[in-house]
């Protein structure tokens, strides 16, 4: 099935954009805004408002209208979860049925990152959004490390205290610098030889699934994801390996 | 000001009392002891400066190496340098970055280490007068072109030159105040970076040169605009003091400044935190710089409606703090936050409640509110209507600063049109409603003044709680943001050191007079 953008009539292809460029705000600068647009792959193009950010930068909102078009069966992609994800009471059930004992989680926001937004809205308590955090779930122990933590202090207090999996949190991505930061824990994991002890997951605004496997993690988390998801990726990954 | 919300004044002196009485024993360790960070931040004061060729900055050379002196304070050992070379501060700091042991050096008579002293902080004296004169001069000029609120808003491209840029964009569409936001973990960097930089992770490192450039932008497009333009860092982290020092001699407007941000939210020791916010304070006072507390940050660590409290009791602590470091209540810009989950039926109203509570408590004080962060989200179009509400009960309770809510605060740091576009909706609606605050009453017994009423009460109850347990032993348990901090623990403990009987630093002894104190 082949589909385009949907405005207001099936496959019009309407796009809404808005950017900036570097030029002064006149007449000039709206046609080359509609024609940067154009040069994009738009087949049309209307600049709908142009103001002056500054002497050298004007902002524009344009629409415009592609030809482009996806075909939707061929998309290739997978979810850490997928559809079939446990509430809250099922992971508790779940973990005292096949396990019979507590699951360990330790969670951190790694490297200089000090934004503990995202492992807070996993981990505390409270959780985000009406998803309860780990923390409130019976059947895991949950440890919260706070922000700005070595990926080596990391790994040692989850040796301490015996964790199953690992959470890690990275909301900031200037200059790549997530990237290295999760490269480099499993670098570390694997040069101690401790990268099958642990279920490793990445998670973070920027986060994909597709990424954090590229670079080793069992699962990657991104914007949306709660603890209920998180929480039934760690125990059906728990549960395939004791299979195995 | 008369209480729109009907609150008790009674119950508000209360607080402030039990604030006092909370203060009381922090303020009696603060004054037995000092930091290496206090005494380096003396150091610049005097005019340290520059770095070694391996970059380790001056003031740190000259401390550590007078490390089992620091319960003396390190001032006589620079002074007598001086003394004993005949240099200026510029030539000695040249020679200590090249090499020279200070420590090594004989101490010159202390008369005469006081008599130079006198010198130094009547040059630093003459330094930050100007400062004030210019920038209440420029106010003056400009006063009708002033808002209120002041707009506020950030740059952080890691780059200050890049920074230059959209700070003049920013201003020319109607910010008031520009804040160039730290690199991530300077506040954990136990010096201070050096020279101008163009490297940094979700912000720009806080260097006295970086400073420079960024006043000197903003003073040039002051005709431009018509208005002075306010510079906001970070005194804060590991090196509080030694920031406010510079940011007083680079004529800083704003710090933020709390008096224990670093303690809950970067682990930084207790008692460090409490010594250096100390004199950071005394500094920004004389030189007249407005701080920006951080309970904005309570918020988002904790629920917004149950832990509203908090966020009073913190405001009534930092304001003790910093009465206590002799600072006038004009110049404390008490921090606040609008981040109700926006799904919660009535959220509006306990914002409107809180706010305006924060504004009775507070009236003479330039109060800092701050934007919802925590539920923005990647629907960037709901988001600048979450920013449009947040601006209209701005507006609508007399706060003073605020930080213009960005409609991608939950993707990136922000584009130059992002900045535009708060602008923009904060202009379009507090002109629209520019007159309603003085309209507005509140219906006695209605859901806002009930709201506000349970705030100030749980308020008190939390502060006696504290003041049962003490601060140290209060945030040792969890009581703030559910933060628990050992009072051992943390970073930069090490650097606390007991004052000796022969303790002497003249820039405390000048600053404790100018600030009557």
């Amino acid at each position: 099935m082949m589909v385009k953008a949907y405005g207001d009539t099936l496959n019009d292809g309407s796009v809404q954009l808005s950017f900036t460029l570097p030029v002064k705000c006149s007449g000039k600068a709206k046609e080359a805004a509609r024609l940067y647009v154009l040069k994009l792959g738009f087949r049309e193009c209307q600049i709908v408002e142009a103001a002056p950010l500054s002497d050298e930068f004007t902002f524009f909102v344009a629409y415009g209208r592609t030809d482009a078009a996806i075909d939707y069966d061929r998309v290739d992609y997978t979810d850490a979860v997928g559809e079939d994800r446990l509430s809250m009471d099922e992971v508790n059930a779940f973990i005292r049925e096949k396990f019979k004992r507590h699951v360990v989680v330790v969670g951190a926001c790694t490297g200089t990152d000090a934004h503990t937004v995202g492992i807070d809205a996993i981990m505390n308590m409270k959780g985000f959004n009406h998803h309860f955090g780990l923390e409130r779930y019976p059947m895991i122990e949950a440890h919260n490390m706070g922000a700005q933590v070595p990926n080596e202090k990391l790994i040692e207090f989850a040796l301490q205290v015996n964790a199953d999996a690992l959470l890690v949190s990275q909301v900031v991505t200037q200059k790549e610098v997530h990237v290295r930061n999760l490269a480099n824990l499993i670098e570390l994991l694997e040069a101690g030889h401790l990268r099958d002890k642990f279920i490793v997951i990445a998670g973070g605004p920027r986060i994909s699934n597709k990424l954090a496997v590229e670079l080793g993690y069992d699962a990657g988390f991104g914007s949306g994801a709660y603890a209920d998801d998180v929480a039934t990726f760690i125990v059906k990954k728990m549960e395939e390996s004791i299979r195995r | 000001m008369k209480s729109k919300l009907g609150i008790s004044a009674a119950k508000i002196a209360k607080a402030r009392r039990l604030a006092a009485q909370i203060a009381a024993p922090v303020q009696k360790f603060i004054a037995g002891h000092t930091t290496t960070t206090v005494e380096r931040a003396t150091l610049r004061l005097m005019g340290a400066d520059m770095v070694s060729s391996g970059g380790v900055p001056v003031p740190n050379i000259a401390v550590d190496s007078l490390r089992d002196k620091l319960s003396g304070g390190v001032s006589r050992w620079y002074i007598s340098a001086l003394l004993k070379t005949g240099k200026t501060p510029q030539e000695l700091n040249a020679d200590i970055a090249g090499g020279l042991d200070i420590s090594k050096l004989p101490l010159a008579d202390f008369s005469a280490i006081k008599k130079a002293a006198s010198g130094l902080a009547a040059q630093f004296d003459r330094k930050v007068s100007a400062h004030v004169a210019r920038r209440n001069g420029r106010l003056n000029r400009y006063r009708k072109n002033a808002k209120s609120p002041l707009l506020y808003v950030i740059v952080a491209t890691g780059n200050i030159h890049e920074d230059v840029k959209q700070a003049r964009a920013a201003v020319l569409q109607g910010a008031d105040v520009i804040a160039v936001i730290r690199t991530t973990a300077q506040s954990l960097l136990d010096y201070v970076p050096f020279g101008a930089t163009t490297e940094g992770f979700g912000g720009t490192y806080a260097t006295q040169e970086n400073f420079k450039i960024m006043r000197a932008a903003l003073d040039e497009v002051e005709p431009q605009a018509g208005r002075y333009i306010r510079l906001v860092n970070y005194a804060s982290g590991l090196c509080m003091p030694e920031i406010a020092a510079m940011g007083a001699i680079e004529r800083l407007d704003m710090m933020l400044n709390d008096s224990m941000y670093g303690i809950l939210f970067r682990d930084i020791n207790m008692y460090r935190t409490f010594v250096d916010q100390n004199f950071s304070r005394m500094i920004n006072a004389r030189a007249e710089i407005i701080i920006n507390t951080g309970e904005d940050n309570y918020l988002t660590t904790s629920d917004a409606v149950e832990k509203a409290h908090t966020v009073l009791a913190s405001q009534l602590i930092n304001e003790r703090f910093a009465l206590n470091a002799g600072m006038e209540k004009r110049f404390m810009g008490l921090g606040h936050a609008f981040e109700i989950d926006p799904s919660l039926k009535n959220g509006f109203l306990y914002e409107l409640a809180q706010a305006r509570l924060a504004r009775e408590v507070f009236p003479e004080h330039p109060l800092k509110y701050m934007p919802p962060t925590k539920f923005m989200t990647g629907d960037v179009f709901k988001g600048y209507a979450m920013n449009a509400m947040f601006n209209f009960v701005s507006k609508a309770t007399g706060q003073s600063i605020h930080l213009l809510g960005m409609l991608t605060e939950a993707i990136h740091t922000p584009f130059l049109q992002d900045r535009y576009l708060a602008v923009t909706n904060a202009l379009y609606v507090m002109n629209a409603m520019d007159g309603l605050a003085g309209e507005i009453e509140f219906k006695r017994g209605g859901i806002i003044a009930k709201r506000a009423a349970q705030v100030l009460d749980e308020t008190v109850d939390f502060l006696e709680q504290t003041a049962e347990t003490g601060l140290f032993g209060a945030i040792e348990k969890g009581m703030f943001a559910d933060i628990k901090r050992p009072k051992n623990g943390g970073k930069g403990f090490d650097g606390v050191v007991e004052k000796g009987p022969d303790y002497w630093n003249p820039f405390e002894d000048y600053l404790k007079k100018e600030l009557g104190l």
